[in-house]
């Protein structure tokens, strides 16, 4: 038996098993993370490449503790420095990385698809780190963690996304992947911040009536209002947004005792979320989203770096 | 290959039984008395037998050994050409530092989960001395490891597997069993395939 994937481009891909196999996968690293010495010898000798060609602190630390706790060789790649900048294809960088015999590449890119592109070039396993407005599959299964994890299922759940929509990657891979995993999602936002065909995503509601749906929800999912994402005011100011659509502390007689909120960081506190939220003790998983993605980066490389067979010879 | 009929039977479970009582005694008599001793399992048969060894140590010496068990996957030096999904994890919940750790593992073999067993718990502590006891040693062995406490030696040829079948964790009566394996096919203890109903 191995696992029926060589990369991790596109959450719509996976099944529910291949999901699952992933949640628990991760599940067995924390052990490794909760130990005086957190590293394991499982990918040593193999040679990673964090391909960033747009800038990321969050996503990029987190793949790099995860390729570090794993005893694998990563190379970062990208940034102001990358030979695009000079003028080189996107293929002759992947050639030439592919050249240094490297195993796996993770991606991160501006432009929706440069993973697929990426991995058709370079035959190694690709995990996609975020590519344009596309996906961000990563981030889903952390979050689908955080949530497995405070839930215990995701059967019958409702979980509400809230707020930028239409340039949300994060919403790309999180939307189909809650609804392969059984779960309801409705996706809130104002007009201006739904893609143009919401329905694509396979939300099974969509709504500008957050104070409407609020009281339904056990898992408050807010985006960050990407400031630099933003073309042609999609709304009159951020108080206004935060009047509308963010977590305000008034909202939160609105919710459900045991209604949880996410964020996949970085917060604009006083806009999408307000500080009492963001901080809450019993609602917050902000922090355990962050440490879910530790964990679910190492199952990815361990479960796409598995070799082939069956069992080994005590 | 056809894995569900055995070519012999070379124990049964009274042998079992039998033979992890004899094995408590001994390591309460090499290591005069139960101070200081944990018992770690190695998954996913070696954890059900250490915990055989702790009830037979308790009715011994009226002393609950720490019982632990260790998930070596992370540590396995084929895992890059050969892997399994699997869904265990290492549980150790005491320290293991300055103590006698007996490594309980099913069919000793080639010795290469034991090397990787020994890397895990260095990992996690410094014991004070590990001990092995396995309930089966086969022979073959790749790597310079013994075993302290030997249930029973069976002498196997290497295109035969010696599998442990326990009750509580197959079904059905608990076995140590050798069948044929086809050429190329591996032939560890681990991960057992369940075998048919007879």
């Amino acid at each position: 038996m191995t696992f029926p994937h060589k990369h991790l481009i596109d959450i719509t891909e996976y099944s529910r098993d291949d999901i699952m196999l992933m949640l628990q996968t991760a599940e067995r690293f924390k052990e490794v993370n909760e130990r005086r010495i957190k590293q394991v010898p499982t990918l040593k000798g193999a040679t990673i490449v964090n391909m960033f060609n747009e800038p990321s602190t969050r996503t990029r630390s987190s793949f790099e503790i995860a390729e570090k706790r794993l005893s694998a060789n990563s190379l970062n790649f990208g940034g102001n420095s990358t030979s695009t900048v000079k003028g080189e294809s996107l293929s002759d960088t992947v050639e030439t990385l592919c050249s240094y015999k490297i195993d796996l590449i993770v991606v991160r890119d501006a432009h929706a698809g440069a993973p697929r592109k990426i991995a058709e070039l370079s035959g190694v396993p690709v995990i996609d780190a975020g590519d344009g407005k596309h996906q961000h599959p990563t981030q889903a299964l952390l979050d689908l963690y955080s949530v497995w994890e405070r839930k215990g299922s995701f059967e019958g759940l409702n979980v509400g996304i809230v707020g930028d929509i239409a340039h949300s990657r994060v919403a790309g891979s999180l939307v189909p992947a809650l609804k392969i995993m059984g779960s309801n999602v409705a996706l809130i936002a104002p007009p201006t911040l739904l893609p143009a065909r919401p329905d694509v995503l396979g939300a099974d509601e969509v709504t500008s009536d957050f104070d409407g749906i609020l009281p339904d929800l056990d898992v408050v999912y807010m985006l960050r209002i990407q400031r630099e994402r933003l073309e042609g005011a999609p709304f009159p100011s951020l108080r206004e947004y935060n009047q509308l659509f963010g977590l305000t502390k008034e909202r939160d007689v609105l919710m459900k005792p045991d209604a949880c909120v996410c964020h996949p960081g970085p917060i604009n506190r006083g806009v999408e979320l307000d500080s009492f939220m963001a901080d809450h003790p019993q609602r917050s998983i902000i922090l355990d989203q962050v440490y879910a993605g530790i964990l679910v980066r190492m199952a990815a490389l361990y479960l796409l770096l598995g070799g082939s067979g069956d069992g080994f010879d005590a | 290959m056809d894995d569900s009929t055995p070519k012999s039977v070379c124990m049964n479970a009274d042998d079992i039984e039998r033979a992890l009582t004899r094995m408590a005694h001994e390591i309460l008599e090499v290591n005069k008395g139960p101070d200081g001793l944990v018992l770690v399992g190695i998954l996913t048969r070696g954890d059900h037998l250490a915990k055989k060894l702790q009830g037979r140590i308790e009715s011994i010496e009226g002393v609950e050994l720490p019982l632990g068990e260790l998930d070596i996957s992370f540590y396995r030096d084929d895992f890059l050409t050969h892997f399994a999904p699997e869904v265990h994890s290492t549980h150790i919940p005491f320290s293991i530092d300055g103590k006698t750790v007996v490594l309980v593992d099913d069919v000793l073999y080639t010795g290469r989960t034991i090397r990787a067993a020994l890397d895990a718990l260095m990992d996690i502590g410094r014991p004070r001395a590990v001990e092995l006891a396995v309930l089966v040693d086969r022979g073959h062995r790749e790597l310079p490891i013994r075993a302290d406490f030997v249930g029973k030696n069976v002498p196997s040829a290497e295109d035969e597997s010696v599998r442990l079948f326990l009750e509580e964790v197959d079904g059905i009566p608990s076995a140590v069993e050798i069948f044929d394996v086809a050429p190329g096919e591996r032939v560890g203890s681990a991960p057992i395939k369940l075998r048919k109903e007879a």
